[in-house]
């Protein structure tokens, strides 16, 4: 019996969320491969590449999106799909994958020149904050506390170069961050809930990246459905879903992320929960012989 | 007692401690400059300034 085909991991760039998958994929005598994308490349309709899933754990989201097209095209399935990483990678389209399906989401609005971006502000009143259509981490969101500071903000995008940094992302500011409130992590692999850790972080961005704490909560059965429903809304297979409590302790979905980091949820869940192993497991499972 | 293998960092000539078995493109801070460095290969181990963090990196 021949033995079976590699699974291929996509990544430049191997953080403590790779090697646990690596560790994984070896746990379990699966045979696999690191593929650099920097290295990677294709000649149009060329023959299957000789990998029986592909897991795309690629940092950049320009070469994620396309290596993902291109080897779905060459029929080899990939973990998330392109749709995912399609509509993940762009905030816009992720809240109009949300807002279809209905999940609760801040008012949010997308100009496309920055001189729009005033106008669709003071419809969506203040404070806001104006995020980069692409991008993590928290990096370049910005609150807007008034017309006169979006005004100076929106004046810097403008002198951005690239069509694309001049479509103006903006959402209210959900909550003041000394407010009460959460900001929450779900972890969403093959449609189930592994957990959710409520992340707290100092200034207004939760987010780990920026040294925010994350615990492993005991969550709702309402946050539980709308965590798998968020990640079903932009067809991820694998989610790392970021959901926001308002003052009033009304829960809104912020954003999924289709090549999810876990270390943080990891940390807060400790060993109740090990989502590489998860991830491995739901990888394998679906992968053709 | 973890295992380690040293290299040297190629901005500041310090020695720089390392997993045992490190991985293709893994990343290390080195403890003296701070600098990101990546991996290159691991037999033997090379070490390069890593990437600088691009505009679309993320998850």
């Amino acid at each position: 019996m021949s033995a079976l085909p590699p699974i291929a991991v996509l990544a430049s760039r191997v953080r403590v969320d790779e090697k646990r998958l690596f560790d994984a994929l070896e746990a379990r005598g699966v045979p696999w491969e690191q593929v650099d994308t920097r290295w990677l490349w294709s000649r149009a309709g060329a023959p299957r590449p000789p990998w029986r899933a592909v897991l795309n754990r690629e940092i950049g989201q320009a070469r994620a999106l396309y290596a993902a097209h291109t080897l779905e095209s060459l029929g080899v399935p990939v973990l998330n799909r392109s749709a995912a990483t399609e509509v993940c990678g762009d905030k816009w389209r992720t809240t109009l994958a949300l807002r279809e399906a209905g999940l609760p989401h801040p008012a949010t609005a997308l100009a496309l020149t920055p001189e729009a971006g005033l106008a669709a502000l003071a419809e969506l009143g203040y404070p806001a904050v104006v995020k980069p259509l692409v991008g993590s981490w928290g990096r370049l969101v910005t609150p807007l506390p008034n017309e006169a500071v979006a005004a100076a903000v929106l004046e810097h995008i403008a002198a951005l170069p690239g069509p694309q940094s001049h479509l103006v992302y903006v959402q209210e500011l959900v909550r003041d961050p000394d407010a009460p409130g959460r900001d929450l992590r779900a972890v969403v692999v093959g449609g189930e809930l592994l957990g959710v850790t409520e992340r707290r972080g100092v200034g207004f961005r939760a987010n780990v990246a920026r040294g925010a704490r994350s615990t492993l909560i005991e969550p709702a059965p309402e946050l539980a459905k709308l965590a798998v429903a968020a990640a079903a809304a932009v067809d991820a297979d694998l989610a790392g879903v970021d959901l926001i409590e308002d003052a009033a302790g009304r829960l809104l979905v912020l954003e999924v992320n289709d090549r999810l980091e876990f270390g943080g949820f990891q940390a807060g869940a400790g060993d109740r929960v090990d989502v590489a192993a998860r991830i491995v497991d739901h990888l394998v499972a679906g992968a053709a012989p | 007692m973890t295992a380690t293998t040293t290299s040297t960092c190629p901005e500041c000539d310090s020695p720089v401690a390392l997993a045992a078995t490190p991985r293709l493109s893994e990343i290390f801070e080195c403890a003296d400059c701070h600098v990101e460095l990546e991996v290159l290969s691991t037999d033997p181990v090379l070490l390069a300034l890593a990437p600088e963090v691009e505009e679309d990196w993320g998850e």
